[in-house]
């Protein structure tokens, strides 16, 4: 039952992603971090199959750390998450990569962005977005609470009430969540919500 | 559910008189879920050619990537534009190179061609072109577009009453059909200029 939303704020965006990682019904470990920092100012939370998320999610890190050395510059979070896509794309029709990925960036330029890329290779720009089963809830509460331009303070607001529905309405909800934020400044872990330690 | 109603989609080209017309829904669905409502179905192959992808999204991204990617070799060798004739054959081709391992996508092409005729047509997922010249439709909502556009289309339309009647015929079926919908994309299409408005239907 995992879960991974996101929302873009002022300045900011925002990942949040359950960390839970289960196996038919033991819980192999409540502290795995399902949200990989791509470089300084991309965030990739990433949901799915455990196997093809640690793979496909450190292959991506790879590739764009290659780009920048090579080239010099970082790439955008456009164009990180076309590649992204375009990799999930060639793999889908010999060998699929069963992940579902929200990618949020801070570009100089463009300020901060959000794209839904599912597993089968469909990628949106969004402002919010979720994946699994959670995405029920989270969706239905940004749908009700997110507007435009909110503050880092009110976006953490929207996170903790989608994280409490989650919690109290999904039959085995996860039982630690984490935040991460990538602004002006970076991307960095914000911060967890437990209700068990590892 | 079909692989072609994962993502939800509404397609509908029209031609009047020295102009085309072409519409689609906006929602990007996965089944029974709404993800986005904004999707871009229509693309712009250059200022006379548009087409417009329906079926699986990451497919019509595929697609559309590759169409690109031969449109603008076709104008680096031939320092022209395409023709909507030949586009449509080009597309037709693609689609049939993958006869055994389709893109799951039905596509609405729509263009001026030569003395600025216009020229509409669809083809189904492995490259059947159907030629028509009053309106072709493609997606979730093809059966109602269908009716609505039979009952709704009047030949020689000028650009105005172009839009009123795509944009009638698009709304009322997408509000029929649950996979597609969250408003309309139009594009109206004259020699002169491209008109691009959204419309508001049932935001459901």
């Amino acid at each position: 039952m995992e879960c991974v939303f996101g929302m873009v704020g002022k300045g900011f965006a925002l990942v949040v992603a359950d960390s839970s990682a289960v196996n038919s019904i033991l819980v192999h470990k409540s502290n795995e971090d399902k949200i990989m920092v791509l470089d300084s100012h991309k965030l990739m939370g990433a949901s799915g199959e455990a196997g093809d998320r640690a793979q496909f999610t450190e292959y991506v890190q790879k590739n764009v750390a290659l780009y920048q050395y090579r080239n010099g510059i970082p790439l955008t979070t456009k164009a990180a998450a076309n590649f992204m896509r375009g990799e999930l794309a060639t793999a889908l029709r010999k060998n699929p990569y069963m992940v579902n990925i929200v990618l949020a960036g801070y570009d100089q330029e463009t300020g901060p962005s959000l794209y839904f890329i599912d597993y089968i290779a469909t990628l949106h720009k969004v402002d919010k977005t979720a994946f699994g089963y959670g995405s029920y809830f989270a969706l239905s509460m940004m749908d009700r609470h997110y507007h435009p331009n909110m503050t880092v303070d009110e976006a953490l607001e929207l996170a903790d009430q989608c994280i409490d529905e989650i919690r109290s309405r999904l039959v085995v909800a996860p039982q630690n969540f984490v935040i991460k934020i990538v602004d002006q400044d970076g991307a960095r872990e914000h911060s967890w919500r437990r209700t068990t330690r590892d | 559910m079909s692989i072609f109603e994962y993502n939800g989609s509404a397609l509908v080209a029209m031609v009047g008189k020295n102009c085309f017309a072409i519409a689609s829904d906006r929602r990007l669905g996965v089944q029974l879920q709404t993800i986005a409502t904004d999707f871009q179905r229509i693309f712009k192959i250059h200022d006379k050619l548009f087409v417009g992808l329906s079926g699986l999204g990451s497919d019509a991204q595929t697609l559309y990537q590759r169409l690109v990617f031969r449109h603008k070799l076709y104008q680096l060798r031939e320092e022209r534009d395409m023709k909507p004739e030949t586009f449509a054959s080009l597309v037709s081709a693609m689609l049939y190179e993958k006869r055994f391992g389709p893109y799951f996508v039905q596509p609405v092409i729509a263009g001026l061609g030569e003395d600025d005729k216009p020229f509409i047509c669809t083809m189904d997922s492995i490259g059947a072109k159907e030629l028509a010249k009053d309106f072709v439709v493609a997606g979730t909502a093809s059966e109602s577009l269908y009716g609505a556009c039979e009952s709704m289309f009047k030949p020689d339309m000028d650009h105005e009453e172009l839009f009123e009647t795509i944009s009638q015929a698009l709304v009322s079926s997408i509000d029929r059909d649950c996979l597609s919908g969250w408003g309309g994309h139009v594009y109206i299409v004259t020699p002169t200029e491209v008109t691009e408005r959204i419309l508001k239907g049932r935001m459901d």
